[in-house]
């Protein structure tokens, strides 16, 4: 129960911080804003090659949530590096609590703004856009999404505890989140790829990830993309979540 | 409160293996100020965070407030403050919310931890400031909130890590004062310095460190009785310009004196300085360090006048002649053949 609590002191810590911070909820708000209004209209046009058929703003809309958890929590670790350099985290470590929950607080943090940035992006989608996910479908995505947004923060605070730096995160992270994202079939389907690019494509976890959650926007529960999708989420976001609080954890960290 | 045996890091570097401290014991007794003094990269940083389990020994052991430091961690952390070197709080924080976060942080209650916050800034006198963000405080106003914060839970023991490093003057006091009411309270407190006065005006106790080793350790009193009698020093007039490569501090025969040709002989001329002191007066001991020439005796006000006759008499010019009774930084220079301010020059802060 210690733990639970811990956690919860350091979440509301973050969020009061945040809060406070009003360029914070200026990005929030813009961001997912400027993917639908400029990259949205482009793929209008390109008719059935991009969605088969069915509504590009169906296709789209999932991609661009998966989005913005891998860029949003990806760069959390920036923040960590503030901290480490104040003194906070070495503050926080010498305190009896929980390093877990240390971890697990900050983390929990990132879900929140990320479910809260994913709301505000489809209700754009659906007001001005038209789109109509499925209700039950839209629930289950933002499940997924939390997964990954958990999955990815931890290993941007494992980044930060190892590298101590911006720049040396900005390196790692850019080498890792571009390559992910461009072989993940998030901003054009992967259906449009040559043989070979797709089964590179195939290795990348976050493929599967947004077949599911495409699948699951679009009503299709009982599509096999829906299970290996949700399966293979919750694998590398526990796998991430458990080194994060290993490295949490160690004595020098 | 604390026993520490043949404490020990080793840190494993890419050039090899650095020990940062080589196997230090250490006892301190409930409601003492001890004192860790030395040169950056002494050791003395490393050692506190070993005994505040933010760094595993590599060697020894220790036991902090009762609880064993490699198996009860959390035992420690629970019954010990501490306040690192660099601060502890972010800028945009507000300092009371970072009070009640820490306390709470050990288990405090709301009610409690708030009770204890208000308690510190009325203490600390931040009482108005509390509301505050962290970046609106002065240099010595945010050292006092990073203080509260390693004391909101009340703890017994203590450990400040350069407390008043980058204070000015009267803030340094200041603090100097809060630290001694918290002894008066019984709390025990353990400090790194690397001020000599720091170190005499707060300690009971004074662990020297160098080199990741304890060189000399006692009251500061009973160290600087370790060097009896006066120090008179003379330095020596025109060796301003004498590279800086020159500046081995120890009294050396094997010296190279043909190596810089056309250069001031300094380590000639220091030699005739003590032969001289030596000849005019009792000398108990002389140290040489680059241009200064520590001469002890042991009546300092007697010996000067005979000292200054017989070097004028030898035809040495001095730019000056001082004489004071003992400090730690004496203790320091007999201990380890340097001065403080040398040390610091020559360590790399990155072993701290």
């Amino acid at each position: 129960m210690n733990a639970v609590r811990d956690t919860g002191l350091i979440f509301h810590n973050h969020v009061r911080q945040n809060l406070r911070n009003p360029t914070w909820v200026i990005i929030l708000v813009v961001q997912p804003l400027l993917y639908l209004v400029l990259f949205g209209p482009l793929l209008e046009n390109l008719g059935a090659a991009y969605a088969g058929g069915v509504d590009p703003w169906l296709v789209f809309t999932p991609g661009m949530i998966l989005m913005i958890a891998i860029f949003g929590s990806a760069f959390a670790g920036f923040g960590m590096v503030v901290e480490l350099r104040s003194g906070v985290i070495e503050r926080e470590r010498v305190t009896p609590a929980s390093r877990t929950a240390l971890l697990l607080g900050r983390v929990a943090k990132d879900v929140l703004v990320l479910l809260m940035q994913s709301l505000l992006l489809v209700a754009i989608a659906v007001l001005a856009f038209g789109v109509r996910p499925s209700p039950a479908g839209l629930a289950l995505t933002l499940l997924l999404i939390a997964l990954v947004g958990a999955g990815f923060a931890s290993a941007s605070y494992m980044l930060a505890l190892r590298t101590r730096s911006e720049g040396g995160m900005a390196s790692v992270l850019n080498s890792i989140t571009v390559p992910l994202l461009l072989l993940s079939g998030i901003l054009l389907p992967m259906t449009l790829a040559p043989g070979w690019l797709e089964g590179i494509s195939r290795a990348n976890p976050l493929s599967y990830t947004v077949d599911a959650i495409r699948a699951l926007f679009a009503g299709e529960f009982a599509a096999s993309e829906v299970a290996v999708g949700s399966a293979v989420t919750v694998v590398v976001a526990v796998l991430l979540a458990v080194a994060g609080a290993r490295t949490f954890r160690r004595d020098n960290a | 409160m604390i026993t520490a045996r043949n404490l020990a890091r080793t840190f494993t570097t890419r050039s090899g293996p650095v020990e940062a401290v080589r196997g230090v014991d250490i006892d301190v007794a409930e409601g003492e100020i001890v004192g860790l003094l030395g040169p950056n990269g002494a050791g003395k940083t490393t050692t506190l965070r070993m005994l505040t389990t933010l760094l595993g020994a590599t060697g020894g052991e220790a036991t902090v407030a009762g609880h064993d430091l490699r198996r009860d961690p959390r035992g420690v952390r629970s019954s010990i403050g501490y306040v690192a070197q660099g601060g502890a709080s972010l800028d945009e924080a507000v300092v009371i919310e970072e009070l009640v976060l820490q306390a709470r942080l050990f288990g405090l209650s709301k009610t409690a931890a708030l009770v204890n916050a208000e308690e510190l800034v009325t203490t600390f006198g931040l009482r108005d400031l509390r509301q505050r963000a962290c970046k609106q405080l002065s240099g010595g106003q945010r050292r006092r909130v990073d203080i509260s914060l390693g004391l909101v839970h009340r703890p017994r023991l203590i450990f400040l890590d350069e407390p008043t490093t980058g204070l000015d003057p009267q803030s340094r006091t200041n603090l100097w004062e809060h630290i001694r009411k918290l002894r008066a309270g019984g709390v025990t407190i353990v400090l790194t310095t690397h001020y000599l006065d720091e170190a005499d005006a707060l300690c009971d106790r004074v662990l020297v460190m160098d080199q990741g080793t304890i060189v000399a350790e006692g009251s500061p009193d009973e160290l600087k009785q370790r060097i009896t009698g006066d120090i008179v020093t003379i330095e020596l007039a025109g060796t301003e310009h004498v590279d800086l490569h020159d500046e081995h501090t120890l009294h050396d025969d094997t010296f190279d004196e043909g190596a810089q040709p056309g250069r001031p002989k300094l380590h000639s001329r220091t030699d005739d300085v003590v032969q001289v002191a030596r000849a005019a007066v009792d000398v108990r001991s002389t140290l040489v360090e680059h241009h200064r020439i520590h001469v002890t005796v042991d009546r300092g006000d007697q010996s000067i006048i005979p000292l200054l006759r017989a070097l004028d008499a030898a035809g040495i010019n001095i730019a000056a002649i001082t004489m004071k009774r003992p400090s730690l930084d004496d203790v320091f220079l007999t201990v380890t053949g340097r001065s403080l301010s040398d040390a610091e020059q020559d360590v790399a802060p990155a072993a701290a």
